[in-house]
């Protein structure tokens, strides 16, 4: 099958390959570009645990070709936040016990990003609605809502890029 | 797991895409926002050895009110639909119908034209369209027609639509004395609904209902309309009996076929309780204003 060219900015550096067409956004980011931060959970367009930013807009990258993505801006865990500087809403995570296995975190944590860009005070409500595309067989979600509600105070104070240790 | 290979085509215009589809025949696709198009992909059930991304036709994204109707591009996201204040205002059910739709990550890739023109007869919007009496506009390199939304839903995952023309735009009529609503049982979030209804009334000023239109998603082989209910409902006040005749009507006219997530009994029963919400739902929504 003839190849083609993609390219797309990932986490704000330009990224272009030689690509089947068939590829799945996931694929790509994870196989060519080796972020693997990006989980593959059910491959059905269900767990949300693919779950990465494309354009802003939180979307499932198993259910999306990297052909797709061509020209457009795509942000995945890696580019929110590093272990020595975290985004707000992983320390919030880490602080409100909002992960246990940690596997559909990444996914929750993208879906949360999107929600606090648009809703940045949001009531448990429109926390329940917003990752309503986003399954977690471990906490039960009650931890992961304190930790988005935990999340939003810390964005309001404008705490941004901060060790665990100095929270 | 991964689609089969294909051959990917990005045409940059309407016409380029209606010639690509006349070049290729049944053996290619159209690809709007891909939410159900590439699980279908995934899973081998369907393995077009071309497709036509839609996705970087220029100008076929957009919102407009033009009086009467609301004109949406064929390639407007599910999201942005939901999130639109002039819909909101100008055409709630439309809003609600958006809101129900998947979950919020698949409606930020899914797109109307996409959600029309896969007509699952489980998808929410076709219930919509049918009851508003919306019409939908085909275009192909030699010109575009209307057609009504009625017409436009054949059988399961078939259109009217001809192999080389694509959806470019929903007309949703709206207007001061029109008044829907949209409401769906499901099992869970974002789980396909066991049983939609769409109502759509058109009420005189003295508060009767002039005419009326009612679809229902989810128990037939396409959207059903319900005609006789919409009948019943036409130039009577909206009291208990009348809505309750409707129901009734509105489930005998589904054709329901059991599966897992209930039998057909259970489903037309559950046609009948929905309705009957639904009517109310929307005529309330009038007294609200």
């Amino acid at each position: 099958m003839t190849k083609v060219r993609v390219s797309m900015e990932v986490n704000q550096q330009m990224r272009d390959a030689q690509i089947e067409p068939r590829l799945l956004l996931v694929s790509f980011l994870r196989e060519e570009l080796g972020l693997t931060g990006t989980h593959v959970g059910c491959e059905t367009t269900n767990c949300g645990a693919c779950t990465v930013l494309l354009d802003g807009r939180g979307v499932k990258s198993c259910t999306v070709l990297a052909l797709q993505a061509e020209g457009k801006k795509v942000t995945t865990i890696e580019g929110i936040g590093t272990a020595e500087n975290l985004n707000p809403i992983q320390l919030a995570f880490w602080e409100k016990h909002g992960l246990q296995c940690g596997f559909c975190t990444p996914g929750m944590i993208l879906a949360s990003y999107e929600l606090l860009e648009v809703e940045p005070d949001p009531d448990e409500k429109v926390i329940r609605e917003a990752l309503s595309g986003n399954l977690c067989r471990c906490t039960g979600y009650v931890n992961i809502i304190k930790s988005v509600k935990y999340a939003a105070k810390l964005r309001k104070k404008g705490m941004r890029g901060m060790r665990k240790g100095a929270a | 797991m991964n689609p089969k290979s294909f051959e990917y085509h990005a045409p940059k215009s309407v016409a380029e895409a209606s010639s690509l589809a006349e070049e290729y025949g049944v053996d290619a696709k159209f690809l709007a926002g891909g939410q159900s198009l590439i699980p279908l992909m995934k899973l081998r059930l369907l393995s077009p050895s071309h497709l036509i991304d839609l996705g970087r036709i220029p100008g076929l994204s957009y919102i407009r009110d033009e009086g009467n109707h609301l004109a949406i591009g064929a390639m407007e996201r599910i999201a942005e639909i939901a999130r639109s204040d002039l819909v909101r205002k100008q055409c709630p059910i439309l809003s609600q119908c958006a809101h129900q739709i998947a979950d919020p990550l698949v409606r930020n890739m899914g797109t109307i034209g996409g959600n029309l023109s896969h007509a699952d007869p489980t998808n929410d919007m076709p219930a919509v369209m049918v009851a508003a009496g919306a019409s939908i506009v085909a275009a192909s390199g030699q010109g575009s027609r209307v057609i009504p939304a009625g017409d436009f839903f054949v059988d399961t995952f078939t259109t009217a639509l001809k192999g080389t023309e694509i959806l470019v735009e929903v007309k949703m009529p709206i207007g001061p004395t029109r008044r829907g609503a949209y409401l769906k049982l499901e099992r869970q979030a974002g789980d396909f609904g066991i049983v939609g209804v769409a109502a759509v009334l058109e009420m005189s000023s003295d508060g009767r209902c002039v005419a009326a239109g009612i679809a229902l998603t989810g128990v037939g082989p396409t959207v059903v309309k319900a005609t006789r209910a919409g009948e019943i409902l036409k130039g009577v006040e909206l009291d208990k009996n009348t809505i309750d005749r409707a129901s009734r009507a509105a489930a005998e006219e589904a054709q329901p076929s059991g599966d897992l997530r209930g039998s057909a009994e259970y489903k037309r029963a559950m046609v009948e309780v929905m309705t009957s919400r639904t009517i109310r739902a929307a005529a309330r929504r009038q007294t609200e204003r």
